[in-house]
């Protein structure tokens, strides 16, 4: 990109130099705002890094906003029933572009301690894309910071031109993804089958 | 039912009006997890109030029929997610009916001290959120979250998890204090009193919330009786039910608190109940603190592994923050249980929310939400 | 409640016709219940509720039990010919108990405070005669809890004033707390599977195998 000698002497001048990518992922890292979504016990944790110990607000995130179309930020936090999944896609397809969603807790991420229910969806990941994951039964408080810095060095790597473009600025990209319906003994379809496959098993008999 | 985001429909014509048809929730940042609530207006005013809920049914139920009895006691942490320990307590009792077995005096004294301090939790927590759906936004709540964040600090030095504590076993405790730990708890309910005074001054007088919640959603103990209703939201329609003092499960025999009780049994009198009952709880473990006696944690006769009870069944209960949380275990011998049941507080007295809110205005209808005191993972399982 | 033998004749008195039993309950120090037929359940419910001497005004637990049909084999003895004389010898038996959903109640007493005060309720069969009085009329906690049990074991409550799901979707046709429902397939993500988990995972990968 730039020189980086040339970069700290021009700005040892007084002279900031910088891209038009670097300054864009900038003011978009530090002010994501998320969207107010805690489903379970996640949610207590997620409202505990907002309070004043854990302090979300030092990252640009304290602002959890109510409405869909007002956030960026999507952090799934706790178990997702299959009687939640449509309403959590619709409103997902709701957030305008960009958009990230981060999957906290086991049972976002696989279905948790809860995987063998009838009820349960196995992972948030059937349905929508997910950026980043974090671990935990609840995760720490100091794990979702450690998650959204994660976030924020992702956004900084997307790129405004090429191939590799950001999803927001790919025409081709889809807009909406499919919501699932309710049938009579599971959600149809599910999973969706361009987003999710069952993973490689690494270790079989 | 149609989901959350179909836009609401005037349905009928009655006389002059049409009454709208409103789903509230289950993404809403007032009802406490995913809750949905279908509200018919006419005007503000509520004329009908169905809940929905299994948003959260995460088959607790039928996932501790596959595990052993110790299996499901971490899944306990997570019905209340607020109060876990309670919880934990309330299946530990259950199973100890259901297998004969008894508590040291050690344990019973530390169950009580973490009980307790569940309940100061619960309570500070649920006075931070009332007053969040009432609009003070966040600030009460910070408050709160930071004496929870000190008791947090407690929980997470004896049991090693802040949240899902998963501390209580079939016959005491999982594992005794560490050194000191007596002395940090004593210091932190010390300083209790001074922050139950600061939070007392800034909302019990405040003319908004007494305006708010005076005369807002009142409940006739009759009624409250006959849909069920237990825990704080039971006194605070003058009832006097307390199962700490009624079954005297535990060690709570030996303490001396009283049992406050409400007039009314409007959204005021619940949220003067849990400031009350947040002072009883510090008297208690300041009894508990100084009393605590040295000895065993677990009954030497229980078996951890493999535990089968005998055939037969059992039903514990104890006072959760809550409301009567209890435990229903039917044994057939084997090493799971063959039905085991969770009687959640927070879905029973969610009956009678349509009585509490028909003729009062639809951000009344919020408020009396948030004095039920609900937690979705207990409501759903 | 010592016994309660008392307590039957008294329900036996005041509704005529009831058949009452009492259940006995094998764990330590645990009481019996009541076991009450259909016809006269809600009229029994009434007088526990609103006789001053028992003033069971609070009922505090409903819960759903599937029994499937079980085949128990016992020991007993019987009488028979052995080498021209009548002894009694063991010989093993086996019957089948009857099929059925229950429903149980927990009653306790807020006035007195008493409790608890357990009663049943039995279906006839567990596949076309499912139904059972709602006590909702008489105590309105049961309200939620009796739609709970039609939801996940499939009792129909006569009587109820808004019986329809309540934890599942209205489109779910299982009743998924009884003991022969059968899970739909996911894939559950397990790091090291075998066995059973092992081969209902294939299942999901095309061809049959693990890629």
């Amino acid at each position: 990109m730039m020189d980086e000698e040339l970069r700290s002497e021009l700005s040892r001048q007084g002279v900031v130099t910088t891209t038009l990518e670097e300054l864009y992922n900038w003011g978009r890292k530090n002010s994501i705002w998320p969207l107010q979504f805690g489903l379970a016990c996640c949610a207590i944790e997620m409202i505990a890094t907002s309070m004043a110990r854990f302090d979300i607000a030092r990252f640009g995130a304290e602002v959890f906003r109510p409405s869909p179309r007002q956030a960026d930020l999507m952090i799934v936090a706790g178990t997702v029933t299959k009687k939640m999944a449509p309403q959590i896609v619709r409103l997902y397809n709701q957030m305008p572009e960009p958009k990230y969603v981060i999957a906290m807790g086991a049972c976002a991420i696989s279905g948790g301690p809860f995987k063998e229910g009838y009820n349960v969806l196995k992972g948030i990941d059937r349905y929508i894309p997910v950026d980043v994951h974090i671990p935990g039964c609840p995760p720490r408080p100091e794990a979702l910071l450690q998650a959204l810095m994660t976030l924020q060095e992702k956004i900084d790597r997307q790129h405004l031109t090429g191939e590799g473009r950001a999803r927001h600025l790919d025409a081709d990209a889809p807009g909406e993804w499919p919501i699932p319906e309710f049938g009579k003994h599971d959600l149809e379809p599910p999973s969706n089958p361009a987003l999710w496959q069952p993973p490689p098993m690494t270790r079989a008999e | 039912m149609r989901a959350s985001t179909s836009p609401p429909g005037c349905i009928g014509t009655d006389g002059e009006h049409t009454l709208l048809e409103v789903s509230m929730g289950p993404h809403h940042p007032s009802t406490h997890g995913v809750f949905r609530m279908d509200v018919t207006l006419d005007g503000e005013t509520v004329v009908k109030l169905k809940p929905v809920f299994g948003y959260l049914h995460r088959n607790h139920e039928k996932i501790a029929e596959k595990n052993s009895y110790l299996g499901s006691m971490p899944y306990t942490d997570r019905l209340d997610y607020i109060c876990s320990l309670t919880n934990n307590w309330g299946y530990a009792l259950a199973v100890e009916k259901l297998t004969g077995l008894s508590v040291p005096e050690r344990a019973e004294y530390i169950r009580v001290i973490l009980g307790e301090l569940t309940r100061l939790i619960n309570h500070s927590a649920l006075a931070g959120f009332l007053l969040q759906d009432m609009g003070a936004l966040g600030t009460p709540l910070m408050y709160a979250f930071r004496e929870r964040e000190k008791i947090l600090d407690l929980f997470e030095s004896l049991t090693g998890a802040r949240m899902m504590c998963n501390y209580m076993r079939f016959g005491g405790c999982r594992c005794d204090l560490p050194p000191g730990w007596i002395e940090q708890t004593r210091s932190v309910v010390s300083r209790f009193p001074s922050f139950l005074d600061e939070f007392e001054s800034l909302l019990t007088g405040n003319e908004i919330l007494q305006a708010r919640t005076e005369g807002v959603g009142a409940l006739p103990g009759r009624l409250a009786v006959n849909a069920g209703v237990t825990g704080p939201m039971l006194r605070a329609s003058g009832i006097n039910y307390d199962i700490r003092k009624v079954d005297g499960y535990g060690a709570y025999g030996r303490f001396n608190f009283r049992v406050p009780l409400g007039e009314r049994g409007d959204v005021f009198d619940r949220y003067m109940i849990r400031i009350l009952e947040m002072r009883e709880s510090l008297k208690i473990l300041d009894q508990a603190l100084r009393d605590i006696p040295g000895g065993p944690i677990m009954d030497p006769k229980a078996k951890l592994r493999n535990l089968r009870p005998k055939p037969g069944e059992a039903y514990g209960r104890i006072e959760g923050p809550k409301g009567e949380l209890g435990f229903y275990l039917i044994s057939d011998g084997g090493p799971n249980p063959y039905r085991y049941r969770v009687r959640p507080p927070s879905l029973i007295n969610l009956t009678i929310l349509e009585d509490m809110c028909l003729g009062q205005t639809i951000a009344d209808a919020v408020v009396i939400l948030g004095s039920v005191d609900i937690v979705l993972g207990e409501v759903d399982r | 409640m010592e016994t309660l033998e008392p307590l039957k004749g008294r329900i036996e008195a005041a509704v005529p016709g009831i058949r009452v039993e009492i259940v006995p309950n094998g764990s330590p120090a645990n009481p019996a219940s009541l076991l009450l037929d259909s016809g006269h359940a809600r009229a029994a419910a009434a007088f526990l509720r609103d006789d001053p001497a028992l003033a069971f005004d609070y009922a505090s637990n409903v819960t759903g039990v599937d029994w499937p049909e079980r085949t128990v084999r016992e020991k007993i003895k019987v009488k028979r010919m052995v080498g021209g004389a009548e002894k009694e010898v063991e010989e093993l038996s086996e019957r089948k108990t009857p099929a059925c959903l229950e429903a149980v109640y927990h009653l306790y007493s807020m006035a007195r405070k008493a409790g608890p005060l357990i009663l049943r309720l039995r279906t006839e069969n567990r596949a076309d005669r499912v139904s059972l009085p709602s006590l909702t009329p008489v105590w309105r906690s049961c309200e939620f809890q009796e739609r709970e049990i039609f939801d996940l074991f499939g009792i129909v409550f006569e009587g109820h004033p808004d019986l329809r799901r309540i934890l599942m979707w209205p489109e779910f046709t299982d009743h998924p707390m009884r003991k022969d429902y059968i899970a739909p397939d996911d894939y559950e993500y397990e790091p090291t599977p075998h066995g059973a988990t092992l081969e209902r995972a294939r299942r999901h990968y095309p061809g049959g195998t693990a890629p």
